[in-house]
């Protein structure tokens, strides 16, 4: 029976793994180890600045393992969405620990270096000819925007990889991909039902995360068949039962059933989860509906900003029965005061928030309990167009926060705790997310130039 | 019984920066099949709980894990300068305490 057996090393490259459980896992010889190391679950910082969510050292470590074990298998090694949002800058960092680590374990390979980063003038192109669409509660988007990004990045499909793999790479390393390519390429390459490689593709790609219970990061396996795939924890500490498997489906997509991938839809409404022991699941049933037409998700990101932050709180019960009005009127005097510094027309070069924790400080706008306890946080915000700027009002701020009296009180009061000296945090540029939408492009490779490279030492 | 004594997990999560999806995971087929038949979480009650467009909720039965997954677009881009919760994780508050009788 025609089978590709999947290794995923991690949920995310960065995050870890077990030594003794990729060690097993290569005993049930995988034809390629993979791992996703990418989100946008940490916000815009990532994609706007060029950071990312690891040290260089957690990569290294993670990426080290992989490579030692696909090369002694001689079986290629797959890592998409390099160190977090998988711009040209975050790519190069990941290139440049691979071949670090090839130069220390004495490695030689064909490397692939799939550029997920987009040009602008390409870009404005696509809008122009209407080849760009929103998503789901997309922002605008015009040139305008897409000057104003400092990074934008596609999502890959499964073509690139597959490519890269077809000219003989033993290790690819990509800018952003959808999770799932990474995952599904190789089996799709050897011609596996896409059904199948997808849904399989899909679980693998949180590492371990369908387990029942996923103590810690760690790698997982899959044996990928035409009609079915099986799940197979290579860790004796955990398993996975059907429901655990089945419950994957749910995690960070708006829906269960369907997967929008950049060639097509995964549709798992007919999918069968059945336990083959007390610790595999075999999973059948899926379809997958090649679409019309191919698409690649954007994501940019786009400077919003630099701020400067204050916590502090309030234990007083005077201030905090009439909180509201009190935190009102604070705001109000310290605009003044900052116009009074700066003058009329300062209030179009800064904003200056306040989040009430106790109060409603996680869930905002949609908060529907709004009563507070014997204390509150307060976090006032400002953002500038300049940190300094940001930091010089929030300086302002600080002063009238902390002597803002009630009227029960006579003489001068200090209301606001500061556990810090400077009371004010310089929090540097803060970022947002500024697309989503989809690109119909040419062809599946025409968003990805690859680089090819080979390493010996 | 608040609904949290009848599920395995109740989480709120990004579903992307722009989307906000909740899982409300049962620990029987009997008590995901009442709550589901109940219409105890409705578009309405998420819209009226939540301060959101109730044409914009969208409830989804999932038998297979005996869940109820609610997704909402999120009224601030994740990690937006008024965001409060970048990856979406602790906005679920208000059905784990969901009365069910």
């Amino acid at each position: 029976m025609k089978e590709v057996r999947v290794l995923s090393a991690t949920g995310m490259l960065g995050s870890g793994f077990k030594e003794d459980t990729i060690r097993r896992a290569m005993a049930l010889k995988p034809h390629f180890i993979g791992a996703d190391s990418g989100s946008t679950d940490p916000g815009p910082h990532y994609l706007g600045s060029g950071d990312s969510m690891f040290s260089s050292a957690a990569y290294k470590r993670d990426l080290r393992l992989m490579l030692l074990a696909g090369r002694s298998a001689g079986i290629p090694v797959i890592v998409g969405s390099a160190c977090t949002s998988g711009s040209d800058i975050h790519l190069e960092r990941l290139l440049g620990i691979a071949r670090e680590i090839a130069r220390e374990e004495k490695l030689s390979f064909r490397l692939g270096a799939i550029h997920s980063e987009q040009n602008k003038d390409y870009l404005k192109d696509k809008l122009r000819d209407g080849k760009i669409r929103p998503l789901e509660n997309a922002p605008h988007l015009d040139e305008d925007v897409i000057d104003r990004s400092t990074h934008i990045v596609g999502m890959a499909g499964a073509e690139p990889f597959i490519e890269a793999l077809e000219r003989g790479c033993d290790v690819i390393i990509a800018g952003r991909s959808s999770d799932t390519s990474i995952f599904a390429a190789v089996p799709v390459m050897h011609g596996i039902n896409p059904a199948s490689a997808w849904h399989a593709a899909k679980i693998m790609e949180c590492g371990a995360a369908c387990m029942v219970q996923r103590k810690y990061p760690d790698c997982n396996f899959a044996i990928v068949r035409d009609d079915h795939f099986i799940i197979d924890a290579p860790n004796p500490d955990f398993y996975c039962d059907p429901d655990s498997v089945a419950s994957h489906n749910l995690y960070e997509n708006a829906s269960p059933f369907e997967l929008i991938e950049p060639s097509g839809v995964l549709d798992t409404r007919q999918a069968r989860y059945e336990a083959i022991s007390d610790r595999a699941v075999r999973v059948s049933g899926s379809t997958f509906r090649k679409s019309d037409q191919y698409t690649i998700k954007l994501e940019g990101a786009e400077l919003a900003g630099y701020q400067s932050i204050i916590i502090g709180t309030v234990r007083d019960p005077l201030i905090l029965r009439q909180l509201d009005p009190w935190l009102t009127q604070l705001l109000i005097t310290a605009k003044q005061r900052i116009e009074g510094i700066y003058g009329v027309g300062i209030e179009k070069q800064y904003r200056l928030d306040l989040r009430v924790i106790g109060q409603n400080a996680t869930m905002g706008s949609m908060e529907p309990e709004r009563t507070i306890g014997h204390e509150v946080g307060l976090l006032f915000q400002v953002t500038a167009q300049t940190q300094e700027l940001a930091t010089a009002i929030m300086k302002s701020v600080s002063h009238i926060a902390v002597h803002f009296p009630i009227p029960e009180w006579s003489g001068l009061i200090t209301s606001i705790a500061y556990p810090y000296s400077p009371a004010e945090i310089q929090r540097g540029a803060t970022y947002r997310f500024n697309m989503n939408h989809v690109v119909v492009p040419a062809t599946p490779l025409e968003m990805f130039p690859i680089e090819y490279s080979e390493v010996r030492y | 019984m608040k609904l949290w004594e009848m599920t395995r997990l109740i989480r709120s999560k990004n579903a992307g920066p722009f989307e906000l999806t909740f899982d409300i995971i049962f620990k029987t087929t009997t008590g995901y099949e009442k709550v589901r038949d109940a219409k105890i979480i409705s578009s309405r009650w998420v819209a009226k709980t939540y301060g959101v467009d109730e044409a914009l909720v969208k409830v989804i039965e999932y038998p297979a894990a005996n869940a109820i997954k609610v997704t909402i677009p999120r009224p601030i881009i994740s990690g937006d300068i008024l965001d409060s919760d970048v990856y979406g994780g602790q906005q679920h508050g208000p059905f784990v305490e969901l009365e069910i009788h």
